[in-house]
């Protein structure tokens, strides 16, 4: 019994995901029509119905104490449920199972189970996906009937759930923030200028995005739209290329294309190889939002070395072998000439700035503004695992402190003494937040509060953060 | 094609009475003075000038023909050759002697090719055998001579600026010898050989003067300059505004090179003509005289007639009809004649009166979309190269003003107050140009002036975000701020308060301005106060170490206006500690003017709630 004598420990996990709209089967014996999309989809149908007609209860129940706010979670000892309204009627539920830990009883008896109400963080940005790729629902509803909306749904959601790891999920997925990269002022001019020239010589681009080592320098989407598309393409998009890059294996150095000009570029989506005869030009479409609604646009991503621009065109255009060989003989060499170039003022301004030491200070900013974000704790996130050089139990207290400050609109300090000398200090200011993690032994709670005032007029000296 | 006409001559040129057979016409080059000479002097010499003070008109005997006629500098004394052996002397000084007084030359048999004065009273006579050097004593009406040389001599010619003759020596002509002369000393420089292109046999004289032109240029040319005529025939030499001028007598055209402007394809000095070759613009001779009749229309003049005389620099005399006129260029054409918007700026750049015409080919080039950002970043570029190069001079003069001389600001230097008022402020109001254009306009200005390290002036930023405002693109604006590309200053930080109403975000942007600019501490308290955040305006202070220093009657008034009872208990102890600490009692000055706030005070929370004094 040696295995059973240790605890056991069950992470988050997903139970359920469904979308309904409870108007497409409102008699009784129609329930089923009201599901678009159930996950896992070899539940029984009964149990779907259920579900469903359990969530819509709870809804409805709710509405009655607050109609303008909906219920948007419910909480129970097993699990926690989530509800979401994107469009009207249309509802997206998720459900999790709450981290557990099992004690086994040394007498034989059946386990005791511990169930740990926790925050568990999870984030909208789900619908936000959907409609980045999808539009909205209403408008594929328009377009091809509830048939051709189940379809979408079906193809977009199964890829997507794959991608989501509640247990890997972290405050940085909360805040659904960007990273900046950071740039002198004259190489931001020269990305601009290649911007506008870009745009002005193919006069089809409607929008461009400017990454260098999956961060981003410049958008010219809007907001909203652009941290979804910045979702996608640093936990999606880059990490799929970014392995064949790394093997060596299909090496993107292709001096024959563009006459003389040797230069690295090369397109992520579309595609792979202009000279193949058989390429096919077609490009992944996604949904931006605009004055009157959204519009439909094709995603050209291309890359040159670190040095990544999307661009964007509008979906009624049909973009042909003339126009991408086009853009990579432009495209291609200046992306190349930037990206080293952006490399070079890099390491310039790192030497300056003294050798890249582990940093003395762990914390995870993010201003709410601009959706900057910032993290010394991560070191790289990929698609599947966030490596964080801290316990999950610290990080779990960041979450904690990050649903105080949710809750108030004024300035918050909160500093909570953890296990093992660490210090967790969290902070808002104006739209800001600033987690600290210090680990100092026998340290006070003054020592503790100087710590991070350092650490604010050294790293946050150039905003304006109230200590 | 009128509008294609880049040279014309000035309106308002010199007037003589023209040659015929009882007037000779001369022309001095050193003096720039048309000598109007009639029957030998005896009815009067009338002398013309470039203004009215070097104007003279005098008579003298006749004594024979005039073969030259020129004054010292200064209108002082005055030289006329009617022989081949002597040149004769007259002084212009007041109270001197009047008589005529002459000098031979010296070498024997020699006959005198011409003379050049070199100072108010230092003369050469060229012979064919040689040069000799004289200084003139007015007073005693007499000449001594300084120095001498003997070389065989074709002919001469004098550039009178640097005070340099240039004499043809050898049969074919083609050695030239030049020599300086400077305060009674003469120099003799080194001779050089101008190639023929076809060595006649026998050798006879094939260089004529008419083949040099000896001209100062800006900026010393030492190397050789080829200018690429692609043509035959007589040719006729100018200099105007830095430019060489080619007239061609037979085509009636004339080209004009820029022997500074770069000519990256070809071999190195070797130029092509600027513009394409056209005729001098069309000129009518006034009819003048006191009998003119002003319904008769002027008379078009014959352009490149063989009685036009061409001098240097840039004069065109035309003996028979009595006119000396100046060459001028019009800069306007070559902005239609010049495609490469480059090299039209190269072109322009080093023109005199460019400005004007420099800011309309930006604007024509910024408002054309067709030419396209890159053509537009080339202009920005040169324009601020020339105006970075001012600046630096500027600063040097500045830094060491006793070596230096202040630089001289030409109508090149194109600062951003012009390219704001006569280019870019218009521009962006202009319809029927997309707004993406318009900003990719202003920021590729930024990023030259970026480029050459020149400091953006915040009017600029201004129009940036102005322009961002207008057409809603906030998030680019954020962008731009977020990466410094404008630069902080009070009035952007300002300008960004302001806009808070319409973008919420530009209040956080418009503080992290302010506090950066790290002399706004009181700007910021104000901001914060006046959107109630009274304990934030506290906590900044204090961490600013501004405490001790501010009214606390402006917290208070805030504090109590945002109704909030503890808040105001809270600011108000705050002050009482801070009354107790600097001047050991709690109660508020009544310079403070605090009374009311008091009352306030005692009404919400009772005497006794008051700080009282510690006692010691």
């Amino acid at each position: 019994m040696a295995s059973g004598m240790q605890e056991k420990q069950y992470t988050p996990s997903l139970l359920n995901f469904f979308i309904y709209n409870p108007t497409f089967g409102p008699r009784e014996g129609e329930e089923e029509k009201k599901i678009l999309f159930y996950h896992p989809s070899d539940v029984e149908k009964n149990e779907k119905i259920r579900n469903v007609g359990l969530c819509e209860a709870i809804v409805q129940f709710t509405r009655t104490f607050c109609p303008t706010k909906p219920a948007k979670s419910l909480h129970t000892q097993k699990n926690r449920q989530f509800f979401f309204e994107p469009e009207d009627n249309f509802w997206i539920v998720m459900v999790v199972r709450n981290p557990m830990i099992e004690k086994p009883n040394k007498d034989g008896k059946p386990p005791t189970v511990e169930y740990q109400e926790e925050e568990i963080l999870v984030s909208t940005e789900r619908y936000s996906s959907t409609s980045l790729f999808n539009g909205t629902f209403g408008r594929a509803m328009e377009a091809g009937g509830v048939e051709l909306l189940i379809q979408k749904l079906e193809k977009f959601f199964y890829r997507y759930l794959q991608t989501l790891h509640l247990q890997s999920c972290d405050l940085l997925d909360v805040f659904g923030g960007i990273s900046f990269f950071p740039l002198d002022k004259m190489t931001y001019l020269k990305i601009q200028s290649f911007v506008n020239r870009v745009e002005e010589s193919l006069s089809l681009i409607k929008y461009t995005a400017f990454l260098y080592n999956d961060q981003l320098i410049w958008s010219g989407l809007e907001q909203d739209d652009m941290r979804i598309l910045y979702k996608y393409l640093t936990t999606s998009l880059f990490p799929r290329h970014s392995e064949p890059e790394l093997a060596g294996r299909d090496s993107p150095l292709r001096p024959e294309v563009a006459g003389n000009l040797l230069h690295y570029g090369r397109f992520l989506t579309g595609p792979t190889n202009l000279k193949d005869p058989e390429a096919k030009f077609r490009f992944p479409k996604i949904f931006v939002s605009t004055e009157d609604g959204y519009e439909e646009l094709h995603l050209i991503v291309y890359k040159a070395m670190s040095a990544a621009a999307c661009f964007m065109i509008s979906a009624s255009v049909e973009l042909t072998r003339d126009f991408c060989e086009q853009l990579d003989g432009l495209v291609g060499p200046q992306l190349t000439l930037l990206a080293s170039d952006i490399c070079e003022q890099f390491t310039v301004n790192r030497r300056i700035s003294g050798p890249e030491k582990e940093p003395q200070f762990k914390f995870i900013y993010f201003n709410h503004m601009n959706l900057a974000e910032k993290s010394t704790i991560h070191m790289r996130k990929t698609a599947s695992v966030c490596l964080t050089s801290v316990h999950p139990d610290l990080m779990k207290i960041l979450g904690d402190i990050n649903c105080d400050f949710a809750r108030v609109d004024e300035d918050e300090e909160i500093i909570v003494k953890a296990m093992t000398d660490y210090w967790v200090v969290g902070k808002k200011s104006d739209q800001r937040e600033l987690y600290v993690i210090l680990n100092q032994k026998n340290a006070n709670l003054i020592e503790v509060n100087e710590e991070v005032k350092r650490l604010c007029a050294t790293q946050f000296n150039n905003i304006f953060f109230l200590d | 094609m009128s509008e294609e006409h880049y040279l014309e001559l000035c309106e308002n040129p010199v007037q003589f009475e023209h040659a015929s057979s009882v007037n000779n016409v001369f022309f001095d080059e050193a003096n720039k003075q048309v000598f109007a000479v009639r029957s030998g002097g005896a009815t009067g010499v009338v002398v013309k000038g470039p203004d009215d003070k070097s104007s003279v008109a005098f008579r003298m005997d006749d004594k024979g023909e005039v073969k030259c006629i020129k004054f010292s500098i200064g209108n002082k004394i005055l030289a006329v050759q009617r022989t081949l052996k002597s040149v004769d002397f007259i002084n212009f000084i007041p109270d001197y002697p009047h008589t005529e007084f002459t000098q031979e030359c010296k070498t024997k048999n020699a006959s005198v090719l011409g003379f050049c004065w070199t100072n108010w009273n230092e003369i050469v006579f060229i012979t064919d055998q040689g040069i000799e050097f004289y200084q003139v004593f007015p007073d005693k009406r007499s000449l001594k001579l300084l120095k001498s040389q003997s070389i065989n001599v074709n002919w001469y010619q004098y550039c009178p600026e640097t005070t340099v003759i240039l004499l043809s020596t050898t049969v074919q002509g083609n050695v030239l010898q030049p020599f300086a002369f400077r305060n009674g000393t003469m120099c003799k420089m080194s001779k050089f050989e101008i190639e023929l292109p076809v060595v006649p046999k026998p050798a006879k004289l094939s260089l004529s003067e008419r083949d040099i032109a000896m001209a100062t240029m800006e900026g010393a040319c030492k190397k050789t300059h080829v200018l690429k005529l692609n043509t035959t025939g007589k040719f006729a030499l100018n200099i105007v505004d830095n430019l060489v001028v080619v007239h061609h007598q037979s085509t009636q055209t004339s080209l004009i090179f820029d022997i500074k402007l770069k000519e990256p394809d070809s071999a190195v000095n070797m130029h092509q003509p600027v513009l394409p070759a056209r005729s001098i613009h069309p000129y009518r001779i006034p009819l003048a005289g006191p009998a003119v009749v002003p319904s008769q229309p002027p008379v078009p003049c014959q352009l490149y007639s063989s009685s036009w005389s061409v001098f240097q620099p840039d004069i065109i005399i035309s003996a028979s009809e009595g006119y000396l006129w100046y060459l001028q260029v019009k800069l306007p054409p070559a902005v239609i004649l010049l495609q490469d918007k480059g090299k039209l700026m190269d072109f322009l750049l080093r023109r005199r009166d460019c400005k004007m015409v420099i800011l309309s080919v930006c604007s024509q080039s910024t408002s054309v979309c067709l030419l396209g950002l890159p053509v537009v970043a080339t202009v920005f570029d040169k324009l601020n190269q020339v105006y970075k190069e001012y600046l630096e001079a500027e600063q040097t003069y500045t830094a060491v003003s006793l070596l230096n001389k202040r630089p001289v600001r030409t109508q090149a230097v194109i600062d951003q107050s012009d390219m704001y008022t006569h280019v870019l402020s218009s521009f962006t109001e202009r319809k029927g140009v997309s707004h993406k254009f318009i900003i990719a306009v202003l920021m590729e200005y930024i990023r030259s002036l970026n480029q050459f390290q020149i400091t953006v002036q915040h009017y600029l930023y201004e129009l940036v975000i102005k322009t961002l405002v207008q057409h809603n693109l906030f998030y680019m604006l954020h962008q731009f701020l977020q990466y410094h590309v404008l630069s902080d200053s009070k009035p952007l930080a300002c300008l960004l308060l302001s806009l808070e109403s319409t973008y919420p975000p530009a209040h956080q942007l418009s503080l992290d301005m302010l506090k950066r600019l790290s002399t706004a501490n009181d700007e910021i308290v104000e901001v914060l106060l006046s959107k109630q955040q009274v304990l934030g305006a506290l906590r900044f202070i204090r961490s600013v170490g501004g405490h001790d220093n501010v009214s606390s009657r402006k917290f208070l008034d805030a504090a109590r206006q945002t109704g909030d009872q503890m808040l105001f208990y809270t600011v108000f102890r705050s002050f009482q500690q801070r009354n107790q600490r600097l001047r050991g009692s709690p109660s508020f000055n009544p310079g403070e003017h605090c009374e009311e706030h008091v009352v306030h005070f005692k009404q919400l929370f009772g005497d006794q709630a008051l700080m009282k004094p510690s006692t010691v």
